[in-house]
């Protein structure tokens, strides 16, 4: 048998090095990078569009979209990774739409979440939980 | 509004539907009169356009016994919710008298005795003498073919889906949707797509290297029908890489991508569709989800789950239809059509009863045609099932079917623990009845069938365990898969179906020996179907077929070895 535990087993492979993780730990990560980048402001929830899959079909590459029209800055984080910082996207005055596309790693099911700095100085948020899984068996 | 006694009909209004179901009085009626094809097709034509839809056919060109499941749990908004009904409550539902054709059709109790009486179901010779019937009625009615239809049989694996693609053909669909079309590998779909007379579709198919859309697979399609432009916009299973192998084929992602169905609804709009079907292979609950979020569909015919329901569900303005499995129905939807608006359907589920409807001869020829090379290897009588043994699959957690292929991993690959995937396709044996090679085929006929042999430990048995369990009892369903629990084999266990992922399975239990699962300990588990590329082992057709030759009559006592709370 070609299996190994980790690339293994029924249906699928996963990246199931979360499961080890201190996740409060990491959610403090992230919301601590989050206070950091808004200085503790409030966040509206709208003004910023993440689009996500429901399911990853691979977590080590997951396609992610933002879009915030008037933001000057969109920060991306992953809150479940160890380093939960993926990017911060930014616009100058000439930028033509604030939309950024990406492809990220996610060492397991967890939030995805975007912040948009809107040129008037407030900010606005997105999340969406993104679930990596070893498979299931389809109908 | 018109009642009918055998359908359901009813007309729309700005955000409300008005009429009710009058199915309640089909299964009396026909209980007190022989079932008659003209009975069984029964419709006055209504509106200007008609719908046909087939869908999950899993390659059953025959007629065949298929019975449906005794436990179909729905979680979060769903509880309790169609098509989360069984039995007893699914015919107090609809009105179905017990003993009736319609109890036998859709629903499981006294099944095995019921069959005797009415008969197989399916064939798609059948299937064409119905949809001739309608195109009479209506010519330019749609054909529209929700997908896995070329996966599932000995033939379908024996010709690479050429068996199907060449019956179907003959059927005229006009377009189709896809899931298991895609374990034939990206190289055969595609030479397979891009020969067929009708329209493949999915809005959600994309190229996976750049994630923008393909042209192999246009998002819809413009038809004219009874002077209405309608779209019909392809919807495919969304988990395709995920619930089969990606790696074959690995040039194409999907997703739900309710975004981009938007999207496509709006611009199909613009260009002045009158009437907007998806066709789809998301899955009942979660084509409930989607019409929710998406507006301006008309019409979803929902696959995947192989629900079988008598009357369309309503979300908003959208009507969802769900049309089973295994050829066993074909849904007619009759639409008033208006100034660009629904004004009004008529819709009926028809169960195809093989000795009712007379079948289409020259589909019959061509059917035979397909299985004459492999006539001999078909028909070959591996085993018996015993008086007291009903095989089927259906069901969120074991189905006898599955307890036998789990035997046969036990037995055959000396495991201590077997798993089986939860697939919904699969035909059912009656007791007494012959257990020939195809019948062991259409339960187990895949691309990636390896029967592997590993070690796992008890804690990732019980991951394994949970992150299926997910797929299945995740309050939202944008983030189940559609198909039922794992098998297992050896292995028992508690499930509350309320609690979150990693806490629903407890008291896993190793039955040979009655302890609990050591989460530190290893064991030996055997299992078919990996998605993984490499997997090696003997192909579980085999194993299913050595286990079998052995029993010779295949005898099973009742599984009650999975305690389910939270329902």
């Amino acid at each position: 048998m070609e299996f190994t535990r980790r690339s293994a087993i029924v249906m699928g492979a996963g990246a199931f090095a979360a499961l080890a993780l201190p996740k409060l730990a990491v959610a403090a990560a992230g919301e601590d990078a989050i206070a950091a980048f808004t200085g503790g402001a409030d966040l509206a929830d709208t003004g910023v569009t993440l689009t996500a899959p429901e399911i990853a079909e691979n977590g080590n590459t997951v396609p992610i979209e933002v879009d915030a029209p008037g933001a000057t800055e969109i920060m991306v984080l992953a809150m479940g990774n160890p380093t939960p910082g993926v990017a911060t996207f930014g616009f100058g005055p000439l930028a033509g739409s604030q939309h950024a596309s990406t492809r990220i790693r996610l060492a397991g099911t967890q939030d995805v979440v975007a912040i948009a700095k809107l040129a008037d100085g407030s900010f606005a948020k997105a999340s969406s939980t993104v679930k990596v899984t070893i498979g299931g068996c389809g109908g | 509004m018109i009642s009918r006694r055998d359908f359901l009909q009813a007309s729309m209004a700005a955000t409300a539907l008005y009429g009710a179901s009058s199915f309640g009085n089909w299964g009396k009626l026909a209980a007190q009169q022989a079932l008659t094809q003209d009975k069984l097709l029964e419709f006055d034509t209504f509106g200007n356009v008609s719908l046909i839809h087939i869908t999950d056919i899993h390659a059953q060109l025959k007629p065949i016994y298929f019975r449906e499941p005794s436990i179909n749990i729905g979680v979060g908004d769903n509880k309790g919710a169609v098509p989360h009904i069984t039995g007893a409550d699914f015919r107090k539902l609809y009105g179905i008298d017990d003993g009736s054709h319609s109890a036998y059709a859709l629903t499981y109790n006294d099944f095995a005795s019921l069959a005797q009486g009415y008969g197989k179901m399916g064939g798609l010779d059948r299937v064409s003498t119905v949809i001739n019937q309608i195109r009479a009625d209506r010519p330019d009615a749609l054909l529209l073919d929700g997908g896995d239809t070329w996966h599932g049989s000995y033939t379908c694996y024996q010709t690479q889906g050429q068996d199907m693609v060449n019956v179907m053909n003959a059927l005229k669909p006009d377009a189709m949707t896809f899931h298991w079309e895609f374990t034939l590998g990206s190289d055969r779909v595609n030479e397979i797509v891009e020969g067929l007379p009708f329209a493949a579709l999915g809005q959600n198919i994309f190229d996976a290297e750049w994630d923008e859309p393909t042209e192999l697979f246009p998002p819809y399609k413009f038809f004219e029908s009874g002077g209405v432009k309608v779209a019909v916009i392809g919807q495919a299973f969304p988990y395709m890489p995920i619930a089969n192998p990606g790696w074959m084929f690995p040039e194409y992602t999907f997703g739900i991508r309710d975004e981009r169905m938007q999207e496509m609804v709006n611009e199909v709009r613009a260009k002045g569709a009158e009437l907007v079907v998806c066709l789809s292979h998301n899955g009942f609950d979660v084509d409930k989800q989607m019409a929710g979020a998406v507006t301006g569909i008309d019409v979803i015919l929902s696959g995947h789950t192989h629900d079988a329901l008598p009357e369309p569900v309503l979300v908003g303005d959208t009507i969802i239809v769900a049309s089973g499995s295994n050829g066993k129905f074909v849904s007619r939807v009759d639409l008033d059509v208006q100034n660009g608006r629904m004004m009004g359907f008529r819709h009926k589920l028809i169960p195809i009863f093989s000795d009712v409807i007379t079948p289409d001869k020259a589909i019959t020829t061509l059917i035979d045609e397909q299985r004459a090379p492999y006539a001999e290897q078909l028909s070959e009588v591996i085993g018996k099932t015993a008086d007291d043994t009903l095989l089927y699959r259906r069901g969120n957690f074991n189905g006898s079917w599955d307890d036998l292929i789990c035997d046969a991993l036990l037995s055959e690959r000396e495991a201590d623990i077997a798993l089986s995937p939860g697939v919904r396709w699969g035909p059912s044996i009656l007791p007494g009845q012959d257990i020939t090679r195809e019948d062991i085929w259409n339960v187990t006929s895949m691309t990636y069938p390896e029967a592997y042999r590993t070690e796992m430990t008890g804690e990732f048995l019980h991951v394994v365990l949970e992150d299926v369990a997910d797929n299945l009892f995740n309050p939202n369903p944008y983030y189940q898969q559609g198909g039922d629990m794992v098998r297992t084999g050896g292995l028992g266990y508690r499930i509350d179906v309320t609690k979150p992922q990693g806490s629903r399975i407890t008291e896993m239990t190793l039955l040979k020996t009655g302890e609990l699962i050591d989460p530190a300990k290893t064991y030996q588990v055997a299992g078919w179907a990996s998605v993984n590329q490499g997997t090696e082992g003997p192909p579980i057709w085999d194993v299913v077929e050595s286990h079998i030759r052995k029993l010779g009559t295949v005898s099973l006592a009742e599984n009650t070895s999975v305690t389910v709370d939270g329902v």
